[in-house]
């Protein structure tokens, strides 16, 4: 096997790197790191494993959180019986939604975002398979498991949502009673909208007219290291949070929010994340080892296992995505109609803000006078979905990339002639009212055409995204 | 049944502990004897981040009851920088970028110190199939392949550092 061990491109700051490498010049010295091979600073502890990751703190006395969860998609919850699991020897305390100082949240309202739609344990109804419902706090991981496993709910099943199109329909059971309907609502709009000059007209006058459905479904970020927490009371009466969280701040904000307690109570030991790619951003193991560890008065860790982390750790949300498009013999967009469905799950987290960033990529990096989309953020009774590398524009650029490769097939096109014609050009207004600058999506599509050997004619090749030429 | 003491010899040095019935060695290697680089990825022997070298050879520290290794040698990844020296496969893991997270690192360090010990000359199949218990979820293989395959080139003597 051949390979390389990290090629670097020096023709860059040629100057300032013989400067640097003379000792000359005030800013010389500034230039010695882009260019050059740089060690990971933690690279180190990695390969010495003494990297230390919040599962490695073991602090005496240490005591184990697990969780009993919902059976149910969708049910009431009439009664809940603690009686045999209290009677597990090792069982410390088993905390109910009556012990969380402020059960109820959403972590966007750290930036207005509402309104509050999720216990922390389940009250008097459970939304989607595995919900919380009673923490289990004991002096082994075996004991909390066991008590955990005795806990009996008695539920009144409920009808469930599993559709996004079925959520939106008239008479489909109501998923979050906080949110009042099954979708999020933004500024009074049953959606987030984009109207951007007459797709109707667009649509009069084209010479094809193209639609095309695309569904993705959940996708698990599965971390090697699962989530999870331990949290360390203090002698001053301080908490200190060792946790795999990729959002210290947003979690130390919204779990001071759910405990009630000023944010200088709570101390974060963190950013060391054992992988996350978005599906650690959710506050989720914190808020309730807190409050296990005030009510033992004991460290106590949350962490969860494989299957949790499969099943109830939040995934990238499934979306449903028709793209219907108005184009002209030579291949020209004149009008694009995107209806976009994000499964939110049960609650809402961080997907109303995923919603409003596939409205905001729409309609692609192409330049397209009439646009119109509705992109709906509704609730389901799914595992809640939330954040995941890129979480609102990947799906949707799946669509979009799709839908363009399909249009190229059908006029006979080159699928990437068919980009550089549309493609935006620096100057252009986007449908979100933006102005396109430091577009490079020309220059980047003739590179990877010529990496690849595809020929493009010379007009093609002539184009740029900083003129009009060829359009 | 009660709890016995475990003698093992870890990383050339004989401990002993008390060890509840049942209980891992990779537990026993965490929380008895507080060597913590061998990782809890799924604790049912599927992604690896707890291998460790048995006898030398690599197991899933997560299933293996540690009474049935009672008096065995065991080698986890502190005993593989012998005076705070980096041997062959961690320097090449750092130089190749072979990280990310981190949290795969020590299973992997491992299998590759387990495989080269056994073959100081592996092919780059040799290397994938060393590996192929072992999950990462940030880098991909490919630099991890890479790494290996320096670290046995460096090992060799065949390039100098």
């Amino acid at each position: 096997m051949t390979y390389r061990l990290a090629p670097i491109d020096t023709s860059t700051f040629a100057a300032e790197r013989a400067a640097a490498a003379a000792g000359r010049g005030v800013d010389g010295g500034d230039f010695t790191v882009i260019g050059s091979v740089v060690q990971r600073s933690d690279a180190r502890g990695h390969v010495t494993g003494r990297t230390e990751f919040f599962e490695d703190v073991l602090p005496p006395r240490l005591a184990h959180l697990k969780m009993h969860r919902s059976a149910r998609h969708h049910a009431r919850i009439l009664d809940v019986d603690l009686t045999e699991a209290l009677a597990v020897p090792g069982v410390l305390r088993i905390l109910t939604h009556a012990d969380i100082p402020n059960n109820l949240y959403t972590p966007l309202k750290l930036i207005g975002v509402g309104p509050d739609d999720e216990p922390i344990l389940a009250v008097d109804k459970v939304r989607y398979l595995g919900e919380p419902i009673c923490a289990v706090v004991a002096e082994t991981e075996a004991a909390a498991l066991e008590g955990a496993a005795r806990i009996r709910v008695a539920y009144e099943d409920l009808p469930p949502v599993f559709d996004v199109e079925e959520a939106l329909k008239e008479g489909a059971p109501l998923v979050n009673e906080y949110h009042g309907q099954n979708h999020f609502i933004y500024e009074g709009h049953h959606c987030r909208r984009i109207r951007f000059g007459d797709v109707a007209e667009a649509f009069a006058r084209a010479d094809h007219v193209f639609e095309w459905r695309y569904q993705s479904a959940p996708i698990e970020q599965a971390p090697a290291e699962t989530t999870g927490c331990v949290v360390v009371p203090q002698a001053d009466g301080r908490l200190r949070i060792h946790s795999d969280t990729q959002a210290c701040f947003f979690t130390l904000d919204n779990t001071a929010l759910i405990l009630n307690t000023p944010f200088n109570k709570l101390r974060i030991v963190g950013g060391t994340v054992g992988g996350g790619f978005g599906g650690k951003v959710d506050v989720v193991v914190e808020p309730v080892a807190c409050v296990a560890a005030m009510a033992a008065d004991r460290p106590v860790r949350f962490v969860y296992d494989r299957a949790e982390e499969m099943q109830v750790s939040s995934p990238r949300a499934a979306e449903r995505i028709y793209i219907k498009d108005a184009v002209m013999d030579d291949g020209r967009i004149i009008g694009r109609k995107a209806t976009l469905y994000v499964d939110a799950g049960a609650y809402a987290r961080h997907s109303p803000y995923g919603t409003t960033k596939a409205a905001a990529h729409l309609p692609g990096p192409y330049a397209i006078p009439n646009v119109w989309a509705d992109c709906h953020c509704v609730f389901t009774n799914r595992t809640p979905s939330s954040a995941m590398r890129g979480f609102g524009v990947t799906i949707a650029d799946f669509a979009l990339e799709s839908q363009m490769d399909r249009i190229a097939r059908a006029l006979d096109l080159d699928p990437l002639r068919l980009r550089l014609l549309n493609a935006y050009r620096d100057g252009d207004l986007k449908a979100h009212r933006k102005v396109a600058e430091g577009t490079a999506l020309v220059e980047v599509i003739q590179k990877a055409a010529e990496l690849a050997g595809h020929e493009l004619p010379e007009a093609y090749r002539r184009m740029s995204s900083t003129t009009r030429e060829g359009l | 049944m009660p709890s016995q003491i475990v003698s093992l010899v870890v990383n050339g040095e004989r401990r002993e502990f008390i060890a509840a019935p049942g209980v891992t060695l990779l537990a026993s290697l965490r929380e008895s004897l507080g060597l913590t680089a061998a990782k809890r990825g799924c604790a049912q022997g599927a992604c690896g981040t707890c291998t460790v070298l048995v006898d030398g050879r690599p197991e899933v520290a997560c299933l293996v009851a540690v009474e049935t290794v009672a008096g065995r040698s065991v080698r986890t990844l502190e005993g593989v920088a012998a005076g705070g020296e980096l041997d062959e496969v961690q320097n090449a893991f750092v130089d190749c970028f072979a990280t990310q997270c981190g949290f795969c690192t020590a299973g992997m360090i491992m299998v590759a110190e387990a495989l080269l010990d056994r073959d100081p000359d592996p092919s780059e199949a040799d290397v994938v199939e060393a590996i192929s218990g072992n999950v990462c979820r940030c880098t991909g293989y490919r630099p991890i392949v890479i790494a290996i395959l320096e670290a046995a080139r460096r090992r060799r003597g065949a390039v100098s550092r």
